[in-house]
This record gives structure tokens, C-alpha cells and sequence, in this order.
């Protein structure tokens, strides 16, 4: 099957040397395998050949392997890492793909067909026919539980999940509270317990029947998993400490936006603190539409 | 007053243009040359080489003088160039006992046929700082060796013993495909011929460090040097359309054989075991720690217990490529905002719990009757 045949998409990038999108098709193909059954298997991990890419291991291989495996010509593209589009890294990434793809690029979710991100969902609600793509350090929920790689395959083989609910009732024992904050695990579709990669828990029920297809790529642990759209995401709890995100006193400092996630700024050394949209798409729409702050 | 940052992408491209400069140096110091690189610092690009999977000493050099010298990232600059090169085909296994000899020895015979071949070595060298080497002046010229005989006149310390059935023998080549780690993600556990593609890959201190830990008692196996050679062998494939080996060139390599502990119960005659390294160039110090490793990691299949890190094939091979490890180190280094700002909510939330506590009376001690 010759794919470049077929697929209008598929177009070797002029003058940069690479393939489209940087990856070689027989590449991609593989990756593309990989997510395959990653959907047909909601939350398990399936093992992949990552490539060594051109940029470090921990500064999202996994997520720009995943990106590049499922760009087209006619795709737009996001770039987030802690929320923002403008931090360092995601306009490394982004212009990675401008560079590889010469694809279009935004900064507004909605405008969006694939989102790759780096510990944050996007405030506003994702939609059918776009794909986020998480970049993930430690894919395995189980890891700081079990570092070996041969039990925990066996653990979730076996739907084995009591270490993970030990650890969380171990800390309501300790410190009253469950005490994780991000990378909090979710069961995905009943059946296997997921690392949400290490987005703020505050994220973790946009992942549950959305309509966007979420992909997870960890490229130096070598393995990709998914949620396909409209998936049921639970985050683990108990019926006595049900699970809660977090909830700020203020609104956005810029935008007045509330119920959504900020960042904290310092802005003296006297305790002087602002509180700012982590999604900076968010906060632009915002206040291009009119809504202030008390500091705007 | 703070307004959402932009100018990320000017703030990075100023940062390149500012490491170019670095790189560069004082622009009255004559620029550096690739072929200087590769023909004096031999022993930097080989590890290059090594580390980075591909023998290529241009290349190598060329990835040190844009990596500022700095052997990880030189090693990261040749892997991803690496990563987009074709596959043609494998070659045929490296016959090092027809190697061309720059340097040989052993350190479990006196003598040997072939002899001990000192070559170009450190050792014996008193750690002197030679001040003369600032002024360029030329070494006086080499002795010159008389030339070797064939090579079956050096066969390898491994065969010799081999032969009396005193040493394991090396596993048969039954043919089969060897695996890629760059091509498949490991599955462990992981056999020999992977572990040993991941330990030539790892890094040399990481490595070292773990041979060094079994010289120390952590998981000890007795070795002794059965053979460290240093030279070139040639490289040879097996095109599918020709069907016979057809030669490519030669590489440099060392090789290093462990002689280790020896086993043997049941129907096994007692007989030693084998750790074994290899890499391009000259590299005996990586070659070595890797033949301990290696021997370590067998100790499942040898039947001894796994207790020790060299020992342990998920923690050796999890940990010992540099680029993974120095990747997952450096990104800590980008931003983690959005997870510290979840950290601080909790820890201000318990200790704000801890402070009501504290405030409040305490409960009165109930006591027992009897104290």
C-alpha cells in the first residue's frame, strides 16, 4: 500500500530534507498501529519503537511522535505547556511543525484540530473531530508504587489496583486529605487504572466523556495510550472522601474568569500575588470579548 | 505590574545566537578544525561514536565542536542523526579474532601466541602534566613493530581456553534476527544480545560505576582479564541479491573478554563463565566495565540470585542510556508551574488544617486508674 498515493495529505516538506512532518511513513505507520490499539484498549499502555527524536527525552518525544504520526496537510495546530501557548517549549514544538509540516498553526483552541499539550486541558470545551495529545513523563500510574515494569504489566493484566487504593488511603490517614494534586490516576472505561499525565487534578473531569479523541505519547518510557471520545473517566476515591479539584478564592486577576485554573505570580518580595488564567487562550477570549479583572 | 508574557520566541532565538557566539569563543583564537577534532581528541570521538550507535569519526567530531565539547549532547546530536538513516541490512558478525592488532593483552597468561602488543596505551604513563605539549613541538617518531604474522598466529585468549572446555563456550549463532532496541521497545526481560546493544550504548560513567559496585561486593563474579584487543576488523554483508558476504571498509574497535567465576553442577563439568564488551575505537575503560556488567546481568540465567543493581536488567538497562537519563533530568528545568501551584494549594490548605488544630485546647490525657 503506497499511503503517499493515496493520501493528499502526505506531502514530502519542501526543502527542509525531512519527510513530512519529520517522521519517515513507515514510521508513522507503526505509531500509527500503536494508537490504534491504544483506542481499541481505552487506558492500557501499548508499547511502541520511539524514536530517538531531535529534540530531549522528558521535553515530549512521546507527544511530538504522536503529533507527527497523525498531522495532515490540512490540520491546525496547537501548542500548550502549562497552559500557555507563548512558554518556551511549546513554541519549540510549534515551530518544530512549522518547520517539518508547514502546517497552519493557532494559538485559539477552538480553531484547533490537534492540541498537544503538556500538563494542562484546555479551559474551553473540546469538540468532536479534534485530538489532544498529551505529552507524558511516567506513563505508568502504578510506577512510584512498583518500579518494575514486569509486575506492573501483571498488576494491570490482573486489574490489580489495591496498592494504588492503599496509597490513597494512606494519605487521608496522614494528612486528612488524599494528597495528590496532579498525575492523579483515573480509571478509564471500568477497566484499567491511567496516569493523566501530570495535568493538575482540577483537569481531571474534562477527560471524562468528552468529545475530543485524547492521545497520551511517552517516548522515552516508549509506550502510547488513549481515551477515545466519549469514554467514561473516573478519578479514584472513596465514598467517604469522594474526589474534589481545586478551587481558588479569586477570579483571574485579568480576565475575572472563575472555576477555572491560575497561575500564581509573585510580584514582590513583600507577598505581594496575583492570580492569572494558566489557559492563556482562555484568558485573551475573555477579554477580547469584554470581561476585565481587577488588575486589567 | 505583570501582563502575560509573549516574545518566547525572539527570548529563544536571541538565546541560539548568543550560544553560537559562545561556542565560538574568543574570535582571535583560531577556529577548530573537524579534522583536528577527529585526530586529537581520538579517544572523545570514539566515545562519541560508541554512545552514539554510529561509526563515524567525521561526524562525531563535528557533533563535539557544535556540542562545545560537551559528550552527551554530542551523543544526542549523532542519535538524532542517526534515527533517520535508512536500514540496508546488517552485517556479518565482527570476526575479532581476525582483528588487525594495534594493542593486545591479557591478564590471565603470561604468554601467549601473538604475544602481550602494548600499543598505545595510558597505562604505565606517569600522570605528569607534559608542559612541552604547548608548544607544538612534534613526538619523536614510533618504534616501528615488525609485522604481525597471520592472524590465526593471534587467536583469542577466549578460543585457547575454550578449546580445553575450560570456559563456557560462546552461545551458537543460530541465525536469527538479532533484535534493535532503537527499533523495538524492550520487553523484559530482555536477552543477551539486547542488553549488551543497550550496555555499548550507556554511558561510560554509569557503566563504570556499576562494574566498579560488583569489584566491591555488590553482586562480585570473580573476573579476571582474560583478553582486552584493540584494533580493526572488517565489516562485511550479505546483499539478498548476491547471496555471498561482500566487503564494506573497517572499523575500529575494542573488545574485552571477562573470564569469570566458574559454574558447573549436575552434568556440566565446572568451567568458567564469560563477560564480555565491546565498542568503536579504543575505548577499554567502557569495554571492560561493560564485559562486568554484562557478566552480572547473567546471573539469572546462571542461576545465582538478583540481588544487587548490577545485577537487576530492568535497573541497569531502565537507567543506562545517557540522553534518557540526562533528558528526563534537564526537563525539570521547563516549567512546572501549573503542578507546583497544585502543591501549594495542599500544603497551604494542611497546614492552615494544622494551624485550627494547634489553636484549639487540647483533649484532656485520660489516664488509667492505676497510674
Amino acid at each position: 500500500m503506497n499511503a503517499q498515493a493515496t493520501n493528499p495529505d502526505i506531502t514530502v516538506s519542501a526543502g527542509s530534507g525531512y519527510n513530512f512532518a519529520y517522521l519517515d511513513e513507515g514510521t508513522k505507520r507503526m505509531i500509527r498501529r500503536a494508537i490504534l490499539k491504544a483506542i481499541a484498549i481505552p487506558g492500557y499502555q501499548v508499547p511502541f519503537a520511539a524514536r530517538e527524536m531531535p529534540m530531549p527525552y522528558g521535553w515530549g518525544t512521546g507527544g511530538v511522535q504522536v503529533t507527527a504520526a497523525i498531522l495532515g496537510a490540512s490540520d491546525v495546530l496547537k501548542v500548550i505547556d502549562q497552559g500557555a501557548d507563548d512558554t518556551t517549549n511549546a513554541v519549540s514544538i510549534r515551530r518544530f511543525f512549522t518547520a517539518t509540516a508547514g502546517i497552519a498553526t493557532t494559538t485559539r483552541t477552538a480553531e484547533a484540530s490537534v492540541i498537544q499539550t503538556r500538563h494542562r486541558i484546555p479551559e474551553a470545551p473540546l469538540s468532536e473531530g479534534q485530538v489532544l495529545v498529551y505529552q507524558v513523563p511516567i506513563p505508568e500510574p502504578l510506577r512510584f508504587l512498583e518500579p518494575r515494569e514486569t509486575e506492573t504489566r501483571q498488576l494491570h493484566a490482573l486489574a490489580e489496583y489495591g496498592l494504588m487504593h492503599v496509597k490513597l488511603y494512606e494519605d487521608i490517614a496522614r494528612h486528612g486529605h488524599i494528597a495528590t494534586t496532579y498525575a492523579y490516576p483515573v480509571e478509564v472505561a471500568g477497566r484499567y487504572v491511567m496516569d493523566p499525565s501530570p495535568t493538575p487534578k482540577f483537569d481531571n473531569p474534562k477527560m471524562d466523556d468528552c468529545p475530543a479523541l485524547q492521545l497520551f505519547g511517552a517516548g522515552r518510557e516508549k509506550r502510547i495510550y488513549a481515551i477515545p471520545p466519549y469514554t467514561r473517566v473516573r478519578s479514584l476515591d472513596f465514598e467517604d472522601h469522594p474526589f474534589r479539584v481545586q478551587s481558588f478564592e479569586r477570579p483571574c486577576a485579568l480576565c475575572g474568569a472563575r472555576a477555572i485554573y491560575l497561575d500564581e505570580v509573585v510580584l514582590d518580595d513583600a507577598g505581594g500575588r496575583m492570580f492569572v488564567c494558566s489557559d492563556t487562550d482562555h484568558c485573551e477570549t475573555r477579554r477580547a470579548d469584554g470581561h476585565t479583572g481587577e488588575a486589567a | 505590574m505583570y501582563v502575560a508574557v509573549k516574545g518566547g520566541e525572539a527570548a529563544i532565538d536571541n538565546a541560539h545566537r548568543l550560544l553560537a557566539e559562545a561556542r565560538r569563543g574568543d574570535p582571535a583564537v583560531p577556529d577548530l578544525t573537524v579534522a583536528q577534532i577527529r585526530e586529537q581528541m581520538r579517544l572523545l570521538v570514539d566515545r562519541v561514536m560508541t554512545e552514539g550507535s554510529l561509526y563515524d569519526p567525521d561526524l562525531a567530531a563535528l557533533a563535539l565542536k557544535q556540542a562545545r565539547g560537551d559528550v552527551v549532547e554530542a551523543v544526542f546530536l549523532v542519535r538524532a542523526y542517526r534515527t533517520t538513516l535508512p536500514r540496508f541490512g546488517a552485517t556479518e558478525p565482527v570476526d575479532t579474532g581476525a582483528m588487525t592488532l594495534s594493542r593486545r593483552i591479557s591478564a590471565t597468561f603470561k604468554d601467549l601466541p601473538g604475544g602481550q602488543v602494548l600499543g598505545p596505551t595510558f597505562d604505565y604513563t606517569h600522570r605528569l602534566v607534559d608542559f612541552s605539549l604547548g608548544d607544538g613541538t612534534l613526538p619523536a617518531p614510533a618504534a616501528e613493530a615488525e609485522p604481525a604474522a597471520d592472524a590465526a598466529a593471534c587467536p583469542r585468549v577466549t578460543d585457547l581456553l575454550g578449546q580445553a572446555g575450560l570456559l563456557e563456550p560462546s552461545p551458537e549463532d543460530l541465525g536469527a534476527p538479532v533484535g534493535d532496541l532503537t527499533r523495538e521497545p524492550v520487553d523484559y526481560p530482555a536477552d543477551r544480545a539486547l542488553r549488551l546493544q543497550a550496555l555499548a550504548r550507556g554511558d561510560e560513567g554509569f557503566i563504570l560505576a556499576l562494574g566498579y559496585s560488583t569489584q566491591r561486593g555488590y553482586g562480585r563474579t570473580h573476573p579476571f582479564v582474560g583478553e582486552i584487543r584493540v584494533g580493526a576488523v572488517e565489516l562485511d554483508i550479505t546483499p539478498e541479491e548476491l547471496g555471498f558476504p561482500v566487503g564494506l571498509g573497517a572499523v575500529d574497535m575494542t573488545e574485552c573478554q571477562m573470564i569469570n567465576q566458574f559454574h558447573g553442577n549436575g552434568p556440566v563439568p565446572p568451567q568458567f563463565t564469560r563477560g564480555y564488551g565491546l565498542v568503536f575505537g579504543q575505548g577499554e575503560r567502557k569495554a571492560m566495565a561493560m564485559a562486568l556488567v554484562d557478566r552480572s546481568l547473567r546471573a539469572a540465567e546462571l542461576g545465582e540470585a538478583v540481588v544487587v543493581p548490577a545485577q537487576d536488567q530492568e535497573f541497569v538497562l531502565a537507567h543506562c542510556d545517557s540522553l534518557q537519563a540526562t533528558g528526563f533530568v534537564e526537563h525539570m528545568k521547563l516549567p512546572h508551574y501549573v503542578d507546583f501551584q497544585a502543591e501549594l494549594d495542599l500544603v497551604r490548605r494542611l497546614r492552615a488544617e494544622h494551624a485550627a488544630r494547634a489553636a484549639e485546647p487540647e483533649e484532656p490525657i485520660l489516664r488509667e486508674a492505676a497510674e
